[in-house]
């Protein structure tokens, strides 16, 4: 089996409501979709850098890093948390990130 | 049930402020998240996969209707609709902003409403029999005692920065309800040969990574000492126990380290300079005065028979209807594990529902257990058919209390920060493979306990099976344990082996099942059958598709 | 660092001494390790002595010698550590220290008003704390469950006593 890169994308809760959010070109994203793939170490270690300053501004709790993978051309998550997180409970289709039609790709960086 | 007075009113006021400002502290930078989370999570409040995840107390698992009705109404405006109810009687929501928390306590304090100490590493919600006040059974009723544990350990300043978490349950029944010897200190309330009441007080139960039964520290308690006797517990778990560790910061940890004789000796020295101080002295007013709010209601007098219904009705009957101390009176389960639902979680409809129940049938109280299901503690045996009808339109009305489905589980990693694995769906399935009502009073009393994680909120330790959600690089696997009880004959249940993917655990449970249905002897039940044949049986049958499938 | 006591800052008289470092003429806070090995020579100073206690030291092993510190300090590692309170109790309550307990190390706001309870009279706090937050913390709380050091009177004794 070939080396896979190790994919990454990272993620933290914000302060005010604790929903989940994603890191993409320099802000705060809601959906995994929309969430930047980092490829390469270096890259995400700066992302997880520059979010930092996020935690000082009271914007989001503990950012960090997780693995992603490429499964028929999409992303997904590797490991259950990480897919949970991204979805919303598996018992409870109707609630979460899951529940919003994923088309509705509105704007809410913060 | 007890009533806030002007005092107990303005202290829960004054928490909400003082809450509302660490929030406002956080918010506005002063208060980092390492600072803030302990002072959140001593007031409920934790950071969980979805949202914030707010638990409120639910002191003794006892609530009124207008309770109730607040709950319902959290559920719909802060949350999204429904509440889940937990293993230490309390109620939590997963869907919480944190800038709502201190408008949703002052709600709460508007019905005599808390969180304080539900979380973080104080003494936590004190817990009892879900029957008490209701039972035959009981030497008397132990609420009162827990209300005054409730106001003693309510932001005590001595106590409020422990090591670890420290759990208080108080019995009162030969029969143990309340799991009573896991926890950190167990009260039961007994007589001396003298006739009078006291306290036989243990220490040291734990669930948790390292599970121990709680043992005994003194064997009689006047009842003027009580509050004496747990601080003298309390300060000696203060003084004396790791800080170094998290794993090893449980008293039961202390207890089992430094020996049941020691830790019996340290607390009795306590004991004596708390005692001569008289500080902590019970008066027997006050104890007269909490007590009479637990008066039980003025029964009135009744014929005592039993109305009989429909099948559905009977079989009802069957497991979810107990004896009541008045003729004409019974205490009734409501299962919050309805086939294929998540155990104890509660829509705001059925919520309100039942507070509209209550006060239809002059119930003025509700009892949540630690079994995640609730309880109409007096109900009058002429209004059971009518109540079960009720029930049955808001799919709480499933026949299954202490029979296989009544499945304990916490709420796993579909929403658990803490968990490695999904309990909820395993216990969905495991309900629907023995969904057959027969099949389920041929199985009799088995109690199955999941927990998502090591930390135990699911009791998977004391489960006749339990099931442990473990981690194995990324992947959901799950032990089985067997054997365990958290009644008063309490035993830690023993690991099987090594563990099942989430699609082998809900056969191989019932490989086991199966296996104690063929090996009973003269009505046992399963734990009575592990406990004479032991694990071998078992474990060849759990394991034996993986074996087929290896070869 | 700035000290707090009687609800005001005031000038703190004594000298917090390393244990490799020389003794000053004057007042002087030592650790338990160095007055346990210097014990007589500190005690023949004559000048106000104090002691710093780690938190997993009990104030029990000063014994008789309790008494003879005019301070003695409970550290808090990490404001998790919460055995101090129960070291500020045994001092007041049993060992019947009356003079000063002073809170030293990473301690919160939101302690305070448990430490006055316990037994604590003087705070080291961070340079810039400002004194209407001292003040505020000890009256976020109006009345008390528990008997405890400060001698307060419990809401089980206010129930009891007669209103107007």
């Amino acid at each position: 089996m070939a080396a896979t890169p190790a994919l990454q994308v990272l993620t933290s809760n914000r302060l005010r409501d604790g929903a989940v959010v994603y890191w993409q070109a320099g802000a705060w994203v809601e959906y995994f979709k929309d969430a930047d793939v980092f490829h390469d170490k270096p890259l995400a270690d700066a992302a997880l850098a520059a979010a930092m300053v996020f935690v000082k501004d009271r914007v989001v709790v503990n950012p960090y890093l997780f693995a992603v993978r490429e499964e028929a051309g999409q992303i997904r998550a590797v490991e259950q948390r990480e897919i949970i997180r991204c979805a919303g409970p598996s018992v409870r289709r109707d609630l979460g990130k899951q529940a919003k039609p994923s088309m509705e790709a509105f704007d809410v960086s913060i | 049930m007890y009533r806030y007075d002007e005092f107990d009113a303005q202290f829960v006021k004054e928490r909400v402020s003082q809450f509302r400002y660490q929030v406002e502290r956080r918010l506005a930078g002063e208060l980092t998240e390492d600072e803030f989370k302990p002072l959140r999570l001593m007031n409920g409040l934790y950071l969980q996969l979805h949202a914030y995840m707010l638990r409120i107390a639910v002191p003794y698992g006892t609530l009124n209707a207008k309770q109730m009705r607040m709950l319902a109404h959290i559920a719909r405006k802060y949350d999204k609709g429904y509440g889940h109810f937990t293993t230490r009687t309390n109620m939590q929501f997963h869907w919480i902003k944190l800038v709502d928390v201190p408008d949703i306590l002052e709600e709460l304090a508007s019905v005599e409403m808390h969180c304080i100490q539900t979380s973080g590493n104080c003494i936590r919600n004190v817990t009892a029999d879900h029957f008490a006040g209701a039972t035959d059974e009981e030497i008397e009723d132990p609420r009162p005692l827990c209300e005054i544990i409730r106001q003693w350990s309510s932001l005590h300043p001595e106590f409020v920065f422990l090591a670890r978490k420290f759990k208080i349950a108080v019995g009162a029944t030969p029969h143990d309800r309340a799991a009573l010897l896991w926890h950190d200190m167990p009260v039961e309330i007994v007589k001396n040969e003298a006739g009078e009441v006291g306290y036989r007080v243990y220490a040291g139960g734990g669930m948790g990574r390292t599970p121990y039964i709680a043992l005994l520290m003194k064997d009689f308690v006047k009842r003027e000492d009580i509050l004496a006797y747990l601080e003298a517990v309390l300060r000696v778990y203060n003084q004396d126990s790791r800080r170094d560790n998290i794993h090893k910061q449980r008293i039961k940890i202390l207890v089992n380290t430094i020996g049941q004789e020691e830790m019996q000796r340290r607390i009795e020295r306590e004991f004596e300079e708390i005692k001569a101080s008289g500080s902590l002295q019970l008066p027997q007013e006050e104890l007269d005065r909490i007590k009479a709010y637990f008066a039980p209601p003025k029964f009135e007098t009744l014929d005592d028979e039993m109305p009989i219904g429909s099948y559905d009705f009977e079989n009802w009957k069957k497991t979810n209807i107990h004896k009541h101390r008045a003729p004409g009176y019974a205490i009734a389960t409501i299962s919050l594990k309805a086939i294929g639902q998540t155990p104890g979680d509660i829509s705001h409809v059925q919520m309100d529902a039942l507070a509209d129940l209550m006060d239809q049938f002059g119930i003025d109280e509700i009892r949540v257990s630690h079994e995640q299901n609730l309880v109409l503690p007096h109900a009058r045996k002429r209004d059971l058919p009518a109540i079960f009808a009720r029930l049955q339109k808001l799919d709480l009305a499933t026949p299954n209390s202490g029979l296989i489905t009544d499945i304990i589980a916490c709420p796993g990693l579909d929403y658990c920060d803490l968990a490695n694995a999904r309990s909820i769906p395993i216990a969905k399935d495991i309900a629907r493979r023995f969904e057959n009502l027969d099949r389920q009073h041929d199985i009799g009393e088995l109690k199955i306990k999941i927990s998502g994680c090591i930390n135990a909120c699911g009791h998977h330790h004391a489960g006749h099976i339990g099931i442990l959600g473990v981690d194995k690089k990324g992947v959901e696997y799950y032990q089985i344990l067997l054997g365990g009880s958290g009644a008063e004959d309490a035993t830690v249940g023993n690991i099987m082996g090594p563990g099942f993917s989430a699609h082998d655990i809900g056969p191989a449970v019932e490989r086991v099942v199966d296996t104690y249905v063929k090996l009973r002897q003269n009505g046992e039940r399963f734990l009575d059958t592990y406990r004479r044949v032991g694990m071998e049986p078992f474990k060849n049958m759990a394991y034996l598709e993986q074996m087929y499938a290896a070869h | 660092m700035p000290l707090i006591k009687d609800s005001a800052f005031v000038q703190d008289a004594f000298v917090t001494v390393a244990d490799d470092a020389a003794l000053p003429g004057g007042a002087a806070i030592v650790s338990l390790a160095r007055f346990q090995k210097e014990r007589d020579a500190l005690l023949a100073r004559n000048a106000p002595l104090g002691i710093q206690l780690k938190a997993p030291e009990n104030p029990e092993l000063l014994g008789e010698d309790v008494q003879r510190f005019s301070v003695i300090v409970l550290e808090f590692p990490a404001f998790r550590d919460g055995r101090a309170f129960s070291w500020a109790r045994m001092l007041r309550e049993r060992l019947n220290f009356t003079g000063e307990i002073r809170g030293a190390g990473h301690f919160l706001y939101d302690q305070i008003a448990y430490m006055k309870r316990v037994g604590f009279d003087a705070w080291n706090v961070a340079e810039g704390f400002p004194l209407e937050q001292f003040h505020r913390a000890l009256t976020e709380i109006t009345n008390v469950y528990q008997p405890s050091a400060d001698g307060k009177k419990t809401i089980r004794e206010l129930r009891a006593t007669p209103r107007p």
